[in-house]
């Protein structure tokens, strides 16, 4: 076995004893505290549990299936999140064809351009020809009403589900000197650490949460489970260094840097649900909600990561 | 023969790539999914509606539920035949009054004997109005009077007419929902206008609040 792959193998096994360790929690609270599975809070944690498992059990079959396991997977995450998203906006008839471009065209190009590594072109591929092109196809339908907040709801959504969302396997791409053949793992890195980020601050806010953060935005944050989540997702990134090209103290500020924009993202992605009226995106993940109300806080973080570490440790 | 080998296996596709496209969910009332021969009434959009009703019927209601639709147009073509009648079994109906033969009530009344539920759709045509509900045909009120201890099932189906309008042949992936509500029976002094307003009440109470998801 390679060493990569040595890694990815004790991380499994540690992500694993997590979830066995949450699962067993879990468990013991439902016998004492809601045996008749009427506690809500205790129901929705262990759905919450339940569903990690099969994410990460998903995740994991990705990884070892390799490059191409990992465009797919976050493909058909961009699918459903961009199913999601176009659901909530306001498009009318005459955007059909637009609609039909962003799902069956766009979206499969990019990952295509991801999967053969075209840097030049994915990182442009939405924000430059699909910004300018699918407003000229929704022209087309002669439909002037609300023609700005429909071109703008769709690549608002293009952006965020499918641009964003692909900076996440786009990591693969990166050549880091000594780090050949280890990529996959900066995106373990990713993903554990905004996703432990998240745990965290709801772990952190249901246990000492007092003063709510945004009340508005979205009332079950709090600055308790805000600053107890960002600072022991830190920690964890830090020590996590050993599957990253980082220094201990390097992988520290990454993790923060990743976890500060998991959490604004979540409130950016908070505010979009307030405006359109739901509690959730959608209904794909049990007691999770919506594909993107996991996916928000990855999305956010994924591009700023990725080009930091472009920047600082890429060769290309 | 073949035909019959395939219906399954295609019946099974076709529930397959409805529910990839519009992750449909079932909404159920408090009181569960209806037990027993239920006739199934919903608003009527899109060619696709009666396929979500039955893509969120469980499997053992799905085999017993079958879909009334127009004659002229299932008896079209080979396919057309073939999908309707022995994929969706669906009880054909000839709408046109001067020339049809066969009393279209007598032919659901028959179905719901035999044992089969049935999904109708009141309103008689695809609404590709802005109003949310057309006017009820006599029919569901003619088919209650017939067989008047059936349960009547109002089913909202939303979302589809997103997922594709009229004259598109692309889907677009949107989610749907297919909400059920508590079933009604047609009481035995009840008139036709009485009845009509009362089930076309019953099914609109249950389409979800517009804001957000306008069309």
């Amino acid at each position: 076995m390679s060493a990569a792959a040595s890694d990815l193998v004790l991380l499994l096994i540690g992500v694993g004893g997590v979830l066995v360790f949450a699962s067993t929690i879990g468990f013991v609270l439902q016998r004492r505290l809601s045996p008749d599975g009427s506690n809500a809070v205790i129901e929705n944690l262990n759905a919450r549990i339940n569903a990690w498992w099969v994410m990460v059990i998903l995740v994991g079959l990705a990884f070892i299936a390799g490059r191409i396991g990992v465009v797919v997977l976050f493909a058909f995450c961009s699918f459903a999140a961009l199913r999601e998203f176009i659901t909530l906006t306001n498009t009318r008839r005459a955007d059909h064809w637009a609609l039909a471009a962003a799902f069956f065209v766009i979206l499969p190009v990019q990952y295509y351009l991801i999967a053969i590594e075209w840097y030049g072109l994915y990182s442009i591929f939405i924000p430059v020809y699909a910004f300018l092109f699918m407003p000229i196809l929704a022209t087309l339908r002669g439909d002037t009403e609300r023609f700005l907040i429909r071109i703008a709801e769709v690549q608002w959504a293009l952006m965020i589900c499918v641009f964003c969302a692909s900076h996440v396997p786009a990591l693969l791409s990166l050549d880091i000197a000594g780090y050949e053949g280890r990529n996959v793992l900066l995106i373990a890195f990713l993903i554990i650490v905004v996703q432990l980020s998240d745990v965290l601050q709801y772990v952190w806010g249901k246990l000492f949460g007092k003063t709510k953060i945004a009340p508005r935005l979205s009332p079950s944050k709090t600055v308790e489970g805000f600053v107890g989540g960002v600072a022991s997702a830190t920690l964890i990134g830090a020590s996590l260094w050993w599957i990253t090209p980082f220094t201990p103290l390097q992988a520290g500020l990454l993790a923060f840097i990743i976890a500060i924009m998991g959490f604004f993202g979540g409130l950016v992605m908070s505010a979009i649900k307030r405006d359109r009226g739901v509690k959730d995106w959608g209904y794909l993940i049990g007691g999770h909600g919506g594909l993107i109300d996991r996916l928000d806080s990855v999305v956010f973080s994924a591009p700023v990561f990725f080009h930091i570490v472009r920047f600082w440790w890429s060769a290309t | 023969m073949i035909k019959r080998l395939l219906a399954g296996p295609v019946s099974g596709l076709i529930v397959v790539f409805a529910r990839a496209v519009t992750a449909v969910r079932a909404i159920w009332p408090e009181s569960g999914p209806p037990r027993g021969r239920s006739i199934y009434y919903a608003n009527h959009s899109s060619h696709g509606d009666f396929i979500l009703i039955w893509a969120v019927l469980p499997p053992w209601m799905r085999v017993r539920t079958r879909p009334v639709a127009a004659a002229e147009y299932w008896l079209k073509s080979k396919l057309n035949r073939f999908i309707g009648c022995d994929v969706f079994n669906a009880v054909l109906i000839e709408r046109n009054r001067e020339k049809r033969t066969r009393d279209p009530i007598e032919e659901m009344a028959g179905a719901l004997d035999a044992g089969s539920s049935l999904i109708l759709f009141p309103e008689g045509t695809r609404n590709e109005t802005e109003a949310r509900l057309l006017p009820f045909k006599s029919g569901l009120y003619n088919l209650a009077k017939a067989r008047p201890t059936i349960d009547l099932v109002p089913v909202w189906i939303d979302n589809l007419n997103r997922v594709m309008p009229k004259g598109e042949f692309l889907p677009i992936p949107l989610i749907c929902t297919v909400s059920f509500g508590d079933a009604l029976k047609l009481d035995p002094d009840e008139t036709r206008e009485v009845f009509t307003a009362r089930a076309e009440a019953a099914l609109l109470a249950l389409s979800p609040k517009q804001e957000g998801t306008s069309k």
